[in-house]
């Protein structure tokens, strides 16, 4: 028996990972505010694209820190918050300058960095940095202390495992050393790694041409005065995702796609010794038959709602045809729960007539997470 | 819209999990039963396309699923060695092998979405630049989603700009000028009608816009529930569910009004979708079916056909 509330019990951090379209952010948003309702002070971080978050809590625009929703929607939609719920859009290339900034060890590497034309037009390309700069902010609020929970909803992404590669990633990004030894125009990196690398440096040299070189060549070197910092802030990040405090939600829909990449996802987890706390499965299609006859259903609507014999065909084909969906939901989530095994709590949310992208729906949604696990 | 099939290459972007892949194959079955010698590129690591037809494929490699129906999942490390096979021949192939590229591609940021751009144009061209590579009349890519997908079509420009000179500049120019020519190149935006992904098509549209001054030439609405139900015919299951008693009936009933109530909110986004983009989405329906197989995928090019 448990819901998300007893899942995020004496958690102060919660990780929302799944693959794109499963409904991330609004289930982010929703167990933030369940938990802003039992009298915590709750905030729920997004990463920008599109302003997901903002469309699901009704708000124009959310700014780079973290903003207090205001309250009377969510009572007026059943829920009052006891607590107090706030949301941020990370802007993650800002969110990124303001890291090199504070990395900097001055402020002249620190405008060099950020003049860069590599960085000014590449940086948000860096792999991993969207990753990494949303949990480094959760990092940050979550020194600070200013909130009891943060829900951290992770950038949209066809690999869910990207998020949990990005510190390690970044690192090695950071660190791109072999090439900033090479591109010293002593040589001396050329000795180092060997014959055959000055030929292979002049033909790097010819293809990409020396402008694209130089400016790469300047962007590590600036980078190489941040590198002990990052990775300082690389470990404080891998160690909050590692933090007895943390723990990941995995969200899903009940299609086979993204239930095999939860699975993966989980295998990750598990192998990095990060906690997962439970898995949601959004959008079910609930079989309604059970043991029920379906052949029968023609004649017992007939005589059951005295519906004319068109309309009868109708609703008979909308329940076989949905429950085509039922079928094949369950049984990918009978997969996913053997694959999780059963000390991992799953949560069915049933697919909702409205689609859910406002306050109301978000209520609607929330009263899901409180079904107990069959 | 239709004579996408006019171009050469043809980009399938949208939101996470709105069926990009499953559209992108459906129109490479389409194409290829028009007569056309038709490639689906993947982007992002997958292999759905040669999977769906029983195939396996290696990374990078270009492999047939059908009568003139070829699959390729991109990777980049073989982009880039082709493309420096390509360059420089042998020479190329030893820096392949050294560190110095590799160390050179991980130490810059956009490096890979450049590669694996230059091979999608690769793929499209006349001639091809691939030893004993035949030219494809059409190159269907399955891109990532909206945001990594408007930086992987920026990425060409973006170095163009950087380099200056040399190379990778004139590459980089010479794609982009390709990806922006609305003669060789279109941009398909997969959505489903709901609000979000709505959204996210909005912000496509206007990303292409601003960014690179491409126009969406087709948006497809997936999984659009069918309007079983006429308004008379709703309000007496309307009625009749709220007289019925539990069981089977009552569920038949629930599932008949459900769908009929999504089917509206789905018809008020795709209003609000062809109002905002000034163009008729492209429907495609509900599939009710346990898995998105070749048969279903048939039915969909079906369906597709038109906009070819």
């Amino acid at each position: 028996m448990s819901g998300v509330a007893e899942l995020l019990e004496g958690r102060r951090v919660c990780v929302m990972g799944g693959s794109g379209g499963v409904g991330k952010t609004t289930t982010a948003a929703a167990v933030a505010m369940g938990m802003a309702a039992r009298g915590l002070k709750v905030a729920v971080v997004t990463i920008d694209p599109a302003q997901r978050l903002a469309g699901a809590l009704g708000l124009d625009e959310l700014a780079n820190e973290p903003q207090q929703i205001a309250a009377e929607p969510f009572a007026a939609a059943g829920l009052p918050l006891d607590g107090e719920l706030w949301a941020m859009t990370l802007d993650a290339k800002r969110t990124f300058d303001e890291l090199i900034a504070r990395l900097a060890p001055d402020e002249r590497t620190r405008d060099q960095i950020l003049a860069n034309r590599i960085y000014r037009e590449l940086s948000d390309a860096i792999a991993g940095s969207q990753e990494f700069t949303a949990v480094a902010k959760v990092h940050e609020l979550a020194h600070n202390g200013r909130f009891d929970l943060l829900v951290l909803d992770t950038p949209p992404s066809r690999n869910a495992l990207d998020f949990l590669d990005a510190p390690a990633r970044l690192t090695r990004f950071f660190e791109g050393r072999a090439l900033q030894l090479l591109l010293r125009p002593s040589g001396a990196g050329i000795r180092l790694l060997g014959r055959g690398t000055g030929m292979a440096l002049g033909l790097l040299r010819r293809i990409t041409g020396a402008e694209l070189l130089g400016d790469l060549s300047e962007f590590l070197r600036l980078l190489g005065g941040l590198v002990d910092g990052f990775r300082e802030r690389a470990a404080q990040v891998e160690a909050l995702l590692r933090d007895d405090g943390t723990t990941f939600l995995l969200v899903t829909s009940p299609e086979r796609e993204p239930i095999d990449e939860a699975i993966h996802f989980q295998q990750r987890l598990a192998t990095a010794g990060m906690s997962l706390g439970g898995a949601i499965v959004n959008r079910m299609h609930v079989d309604a038959l059970g043991d029920g006859d379906a052949g029968q259903l023609s004649q017992l609507l007939a005589a059951h709602a005295g519906l004319s014999p068109a309309l009868v065909e109708l609703v008979a084909a909308a329940f076989h045809d949905e429950h085509v969906l039922a079928l094949r939901d369950a049984e990918n989530v009978a997969h996913l729960g053997e694959q999780l095994g059963e000390a991992v709590p799953l949560l069915r949310v049933p697919l909702l007539d409205d689609d859910v992208h406002d306050v109301a729906g978000l209520v609607r949604m929330h009263r899901c997470f409180a079904i107990p696990e069959h | 819209m239709s004579g996408l099939s006019d171009r050469r290459l043809l980009f399938v972007t949208g939101k996470g999990g709105v069926g990009k892949s499953t559209v992108a194959i459906a129109l490479g079955i389409a194409a290829a039963r028009r007569g056309l010698r038709t490639i689906v590129a993947e982007l992002s690591g997958q292999d759905r396309a040669a999977t769906v037809f029983g195939r396996v494929s290696k990374p990078g490699e270009e492999v047939q699923l059908d009568t003139r129906l070829f699959a390729i999942s991109i990777d980049w490390r073989r982009a880039m060695e082709e493309y420096l096979h390509e360059r420089a021949g042998r020479l190329g192939d030893l820096l392949s092998a050294s560190r110095a590229f590799h160390a050179f591609a991980a130490a810059t940021p956009g490096m890979h979405e450049l590669l694996m751009i230059g091979k999608v144009w690769e793929l499209a061209q006349e001639q091809r630049r691939v030893r004993g590579g035949l030219p494809y009349d059409l190159v269907i890519v399955d891109a990532p989603a909206t945001g990594h997908a408007l930086g992987a079509l920026r990425a060409p420009r973006t170095f163009a700009q950087i380099a200056r000179v040399g190379p990778i500049a004139n590459q980089g120019a010479t794609i982009d000028a390709t990806l922006r020519d609305p003669a060789q190149t279109a941009v398909l935006a997969v959505a489903l009608p709901e609000e979000m992904p709505v959204q996210e098509t909005l912000f496509l549209q206007r990303g292409l816009r601003e960014q690179l001054g491409i126009e969406l030439a087709q948006i497809v609405a997936n999984a659009c529930y069918p309007q079983r139900l006429g308004p008379r015919q709703a309000s007496g299951a309307e009625r009749a569910l709220a007289g019925a008693e539990p069981g089977l009936v009552r569920a038949a009933l629930q599932a008949a009004v459900s769908e009929h109530t999504r089917a509206g909110v789905q018809r008020e986004q795709i209003g609000r979708l062809a109002a905002a983009c000034g163009q008729e989405p492209l429907e495609l329906p509900y599939v009710f079916a346990p898995q998105l197989d070749r048969p279903v995928l048939e039915q969909l090019a079906d369906l597709l056909e038109p906009t070819l």
